[in-house]
């Protein structure tokens, strides 16, 4: 009876790890059905080339491109500022800061990425656009460079606090030789540790690069709504994400190819997340196992 | 180099001439007193060998001498540590010049995930030094001096973890060579080395003392009375004697020193 | 100036801009949270709290928005808890190591990457469509109960994994069944760690926007949900709303709404690192 009470109750937890597989399965199947819908209508040539994106118009053009530099120009912006600063982060906190400022800090720091990113959009629309048009007099009031670097401050933590465990997790007897050399921190830090610690750091990049496409909220409210393939900062532009928040509110017919086009957009999304998460989950089992 | 550096100033005429000396030297981990006052003074170009049981401050008394426990906390220091008359614990010292001068060897080898030609040339990159000839003059020279030369001449971009244990001391040791120090600490460098290494780093110290002064922390009793000139017995933070290693293996003036080392305890 | 000299400067320069760096984003939070405080602050009262929606800024408040993201809470707590418990407990105590186990971990992996956003997508089609839930109270806590269980999971196994192992030993010495040792041993010991794991985890949902407004959750909602079947809005969409309409007065409406949503993350916030200290010290 006992084994019997065991045996069910084991089932029943392999049934709910289970659920993330369909969960998986689901997130594929559906963008995949929809997607598939989509390109029986939309070639996929013209989708992968055609530099406009107008689905909602009267000339209808279905080029992913514009969406995609969108995306790739805001999240570009924010890695160029979250990257370096969250970099200096962790090795500060790793090599220089006292051990208690180490213990307040990194929580401190974790609120950054607690903060709901609606809230982000409203700080990059309110605050730090009118704040950077005072001396980018050019700048639109919906632009990637607002967004970006609003969305570079969310991800900070992404890559200040796993790039410090892995900074935190290279053998001290590395540090001991440095230092016995005659090394400065610096010196340390640059020349002995992020080496040492690169497949984590690597990681904790990548990540962020992930977290920047998928972000959808402050590039919403503070990037704008307009499709256009450039790589200015200043002008308003359309990210994939924006895009599906930009349907979704609005009345499209279940079933109509307007209501397709967000399963494209996000099916592109989703590869591009899935590629970066997998090389990221590579490189991190790899780095286990140099330590174990 | 200028007489007004604010490191140890080295003429070069004694360059081969280093003394080390402490004056009533006490060190504190928080509240625990772990060096509770030790006077002493080491010979330049001899070896000096540090005896003694587990947690007697031997380790920690030979990296006061690089500063190497700045890095612990709670680390506090009373009195003075000098070398050639100068207190290297002064407020205008400057560390990392310290360290070039005075190269330490640790127990476990620790070589950078780096080439082999990295490792050796590191101490000299971080002085701005990247004249190609000259980095490989040099690694070469200090490769040879510790007889790997041979060994890895071929392999000189290959990844240094992939060295066996012997050949990873015997790199970390060329690697210290390489920036000239005149004083080399050794932290129980063959603890984790097979018996033929051992043997190889014990021959390698013996042709080095012409040329620096090295103090060697030893666990190995037998070690010590084979390499070392002088020897220093130390215990719970005391130095209990330091004498001729010959006369104090053989005739200790104190009665703990002959227990510890005809092997009554420790 | 000689190179040892030139390298401690550098050293000196790097501590400057590190401490810079570190403080940087802190004090753009405070900025932010002052400036939020400047705006917001004055239009918060008891009728902000509990007017309904309106097409006056002055008259508008979020009691919709707030009963909706109560409601969500609760049934995405309902949905996600035993489901990420129940997962995290298999893969850390039951599952063999082997090839299906390694899938199973890879997979949890990615959908932690997965954007929020495509959950809606999922909980679009899967919840709202295929199951005819419309977009209602139900279908949003699904989708974000979805969103938040691989959070739960990792979570969950951490803590799982923390309890020592003379604890387990001693269990299946006096003759305790797996079971037995998990429930009776393994979850009370972690108890405070799985805690702040879904802490952590609800307080990102109540943040949630995107997947909501994917699955068509409304910006106006007259009337606070009374059944997980009902329409419903909540909190951020609310205050994306606001501030997507031109009038200066919604501004202000936002700022203040902000200052809401911020004090329930934080005050959620704090009480997981609040269990999470004093797990720890138990553990210890």
């Amino acid at each position: 009876m006992r084994k019997f009470k065991e045996a069910i109750i084991e089932k029943s937890l392999l049934a709910s790890a289970l659920v993330t597989i369909l969960v998986t399965l689901g997130i594929i199947l559906v963008l995949s059905f929809e997607a598939v819908n989509f390109f029986r209508e939309v070639p996929i040539i013209d989708f992968l080339t055609d530099t406009q994106w107008t689905p909602l118009f009267s000339d209808k053009h279905f080029g992913i491109l514009p969406l995609l530099s969108g995306t790739l120009l805001t999240s570009f912006i924010a890695i160029a500022f979250a990257v370096p600063v969250g970099l200096s982060i962790s090795i500060y906190i790793s090599e220089y800061a006292p051990k208690s400022f180490r213990r307040t800090i990194k929580p401190a720091l974790e609120l950054l990425a607690a903060v709901p990113t609606v809230v982000y959009g409203f700080f990059a629309l309110t605050v730090v656009t009118p704040f950077l048009q005072t001396f980018i007099p050019g700048l639109s009031g919906f632009n990637s460079l607002s967004a970006g670097l609003v969305m570079g401050i969310m991800i900070i933590p992404f890559v200040s606090s796993l790039s410090e465990d892995a900074l935190h997790a290279v053998p001290n007897s590395l540090r001991e030789a440095a230092y016995g050399m005659g090394s400065t921190k610096l010196q340390n830090s640059f020349r002995v540790l992020v080496p040492a610690a690169s497949s984590g750091i690597i990681v904790s990049i990548i990540l962020a690069i992930s977290r920047a496409i998928g972000e959808t909220m402050i590039v919403a409210i503070a990037a704008g709504q307009q499709p256009r393939l450039t790589f200015d900062p200043t002008v308003p532009v359309e990210t994939i994400t924006t895009y599906i928040v930009q349907v979704s509110l609005g009345d499209v017919q279940h079933g109509s190819l307007e209501y397709r086009t967000i399963f494209a957009a996000g099916i592109t999304l989703f590869i591009f997340t899935f590629l970066l998460n997998t090389i990221s989950y590579r490189i991190r089992k790899k780095f286990q196992e140099k330590y174990e | 180099m200028s007489k007004k550096e604010k490191g140890i100033v080295i003429d070069k005429s004694i360059k081969r001439k280093h003394k080390l000396e402490t004056k009533g030297v006490k060190v504190f981990y928080d509240d625990f007193m772990a060096i509770k006052g030790i006077d002493m003074t080491i010979k330049a170009n001899k070896v000096t060998a540090f005896i003694g049981p587990s947690g007697c401050g031997k380790s920690t008394f030979l990296r006061l001498f690089n500063r190497m426990n700045d890095y612990v906390d709670g680390f506090r220091l009373e009195g003075e540590v000098r070398i050639d008359g100068e207190n290297i614990y002064k407020k205008k010292i400057n560390v990392e010049q310290l360290r070039k001068q005075v190269g330490m060897v640790f127990q476990k080898p620790n070589p950078f995930p780096k080439s082999i030609f990295e490792n050796v040339a590191y101490g000299l990159r971080i002085q701005g030094i990247n004249d190609k000839r000259y980095l490989s003059e040099k690694v070469e020279d200090s490769l040879k001096q510790v007889a790997l030369w041979d060994e890895v001449k071929d392999d000189l971009n290959k990844s240094a973890i992939a060295l066996s244990g012997g050949q990873q001391q015997r790199l970390c040791i060329a690697r210290t060579l390489a920036v000239e120090p005149s004083i080399i600490l050794m932290d129980e460098p063959t603890s984790a080395l097979d018996p033929l290494s051992t043997a190889k780093i014990e021959e390698l110290i013996y042709e080095l003392k012409e040329k620096y002064s090295i103090v060697i922390v030893t666990h190995n009793m037998q070690q010590a009375g084979r390499i070392s000139d002088y020897t220093a017995f130390f215990y719970l933070g005391e130095l209990i004697e330091y004498d001729r290693t010959k006369k104090l293996f053989t005739n200790p003036e104190k009665q703990q020193t002959e227990n510890y080392i005809t092997g009554r305890f420790g | 100036m000689n190179n040892i000299r030139k390298n401690r400067l550098k050293d000196q320069i790097f501590r400057g801009w590190g401490i810079a760096c570190t403080l940087l984003g802190l004090v753009l939070l405070a900025i932010f949270i002052g400036s939020i405080l400047i705006d917001g602050l004055q239009r918060i009262d008891w009728d902000f709290i509990t007017s309904l929606p309106s097409r006056n800024a002055e008259n508008a408040g979020i009691y919709t928005a707030l009963m909706g993201s109560i409601w969500i809470l609760v049934l995405t707590t309902i949905i996600s808890l035993p489901l990420g418990i129940a997962a995290a407990i298999y893969l850390e105590e039951y599952s063999k190591k082997n090839r299906f186990s390694s899938i199973l971990e890879v997979n949890i992996s990615n959908l932690a990457g997965v954007p929020s956003i495509i959950y809606g997508l999922l909980g679009l089609e899967i919840f709202v469509r295929i199951l005819e839930m419309g977009a209602s109270v139900l279908a949003g806590s699904f989708t974000l109960a979805l969103l938040i269980l691989p959070i739960v999971i990792v979570s969950t196994r951490e803590s799982i994994k923390a309890v020592p192992k003379s604890i387990r030993d001693a269990s299946y010495a006096l003759g305790a069944s797996k079971w037995q040792t998990v429930s009776m041993q393994l979850l009370p010991a972690s108890f405070g760690g799985i805690l702040t794991g879904v802490i952590l985890a609800l307080s990102r949902a109540v943040g949630e926007t995107a997947p909501l407004i994917v699955i068509g959750a409304l910006a106006y909602v007259p009337f606070a949900p009374s059944s997980p079947m009902d329409e419903f809005t909540v909190m951020p969409i609310q205050i994306f709303n606001w501030i997507s309409r031109p009038q200066a007065g919604f501004e202000v409406n936002a700022a203040a709404a902000i200052i809401m949503l911020l004090l329930i993350t934080f005050i959620m916030n704090g009480i997981a690192v609040y269990f999470r200290n004093k797990w720890q010290k138990k553990l210890k």
